[in-house]
């Protein structure tokens, strides 16, 4: 049973273990993608615990249920009941709904909703520290209006220590999960709708 | 560097991409990366020499999403997988992912003006009650908070699906919350850039 498996409840023989043996590939490179996002091989300067913090504020801001609960305990493992806490109430201060933002000007600016704000207490700041809080800033746009795409929103992450290589892996994770935590749902619903 | 032609409605067009963090150049990439690319023609594109900054996780995305899409074993017609693509880069607002699935879903369904509907009116459009179920699924699977229940498991199942299609619609529209995500932040649609053979 792959992290997919485990979250959705989905054991072996049972119906919904055929309907994801239907896509094996799929199944495979769906957890190898939790493997080498979450715990590579070599890290670099992304560190596990750092990763499990993004995915454990992803997951939260999702409202992502066993999911969350999943990377809430795997932070609390690789990073610490402390952090573990900090993420938890950025979570809370940060809430939220999506997907929201602004189109390029022009006749789809009647859509246009507006973005919601990123604001985290000091003593939060202070727990996560500046390169974290980039990345939750940064995570938490992608989340919620990532139509609000821009260059701009760089430069505050090369500030607080992210790479080229590290920003295309925060990138992937923060996504990834928006992957992972729907296809737990979707299942999950599937599941219990026989 | 952003550019002036900056597409600013939904198209079936082809359109480009331009990237906001420096790919890998082409003489930068190891054999490790290449194996990441899985087709060696994605060396042209910067979006791919772009995400081959970290090229495991390169790697593995793609393998999900040629099984997720392409796996012609059973389950959801191709054209309805890219539905659900075009609906979720539709709500998410992907201009870019959008214009390449509308592609797909018009020509794998001859659906032309069903496409350029959702298109123009959003993912309240009425195409017929079996997208109109897709749509409706691949929205509530997006939405934050999801609203996705047995309804609309209950709705596809009316249309015809079986497990493995619904399982399909799931899989799709998860993984364009993915790849839009990728495509809007890392770089912007271009009108004026050719195609970077990037459709994810």
């Amino acid at each position: 049973m792959d992290v997919i498996d485990t979250l959705a409840g989905i054991v072996p023989g049972s119906r919904m273990d055929a309907v994801r043996d239907g896509r094996k590939v799929a199944r495979t490179h769906a957890q190898k993608s939790y493997e080498v996002l979450l715990t590579p091989a070599e890290p670099g300067d992304f560190t596990v615990a750092a990763r499990f913090a993004i995915a454990a504020y992803v997951a939260g801001l999702h409202h992502g249920g066993v999911t969350a609960d999943h990377y809430a305990d795997g932070l609390a493992t690789h990073g610490g009941a402390a952090l573990a806490q900090a993420v938890a109430e950025a979570v809370a201060q940060t809430a939220a709904e999506g997907p929201r933002g602004a189109y390029p000007p022009g006749p789809l600016s009647a859509e246009d909703t507006p973005a919601p704000a990123f604001a985290l207490s000091a003593s939060v700041t202070q727990a996560l520290g500046p390169k974290l809080v980039a990345g939750f800033d940064y995570a938490h746009y992608l989340v919620f209006h990532p139509r609000d795409a821009a260059a701009a929103r760089f430069a505050p992450l090369t500030a607080a220590g992210w790479t080229e290589d590290t920003i295309v892996s925060l990138s992937q994770l923060a996504s990834f999960l928006a992957f992972q935590i729907r296809v737990v749902a979707g299942l999950s619903v599937l599941a219990a709708t026989p | 560097m952003p550019d002036t032609a900056v597409p600013n409605v939904f198209t079936r067009a082809q359109i480009g991409w331009v990237p906001f963090v420096e790919p890998l150049s082409e003489a930068e990439l190891t054999p490790h990366h290449i194996a990441a690319l899985i087709d060696a023609a994605r060396a042209k594109s910067e979006y791919f020499r772009l995400l081959a900054r970290d090229p495991d996780a390169l790697e593995h995305r793609t393998r999900t999403d040629k099984d997720i899409f392409y796996n012609p074993e059973a389950g959801a017609p191709r054209a309805d997988r890219e539905l659900a693509a075009a609906a979720v880069s539709r709500f998410n607002g992907c201009i870019y992912c959008c214009s390449v699935h509308a592609r797909f879903a018009a020509t794998y369904a001859k659906r032309e003006a069903d496409v350029d509907r959702l298109l123009a009116d959003g993912v309240g459009a009425d195409l017929g009650e079996r997208w109109n179920a897709i749509v409706a699924a691949s929205v509530a699977l997006t939405a934050i908070p999801m609203t996705f229940g047995p309804e609309h498991v209950t709705r596809l199942r009316a249309t015809g699906m079986d497990d493995l299609a619904i399982s399909d619609i799931i899989q799709a529209a998860a993984f364009f919350n993915w790849a839009n995500r990728l495509m809007l932040s890392l770089g912007e649609a271009s009108a004026d850039r050719p195609p970077n053979g990037a459709s994810r």
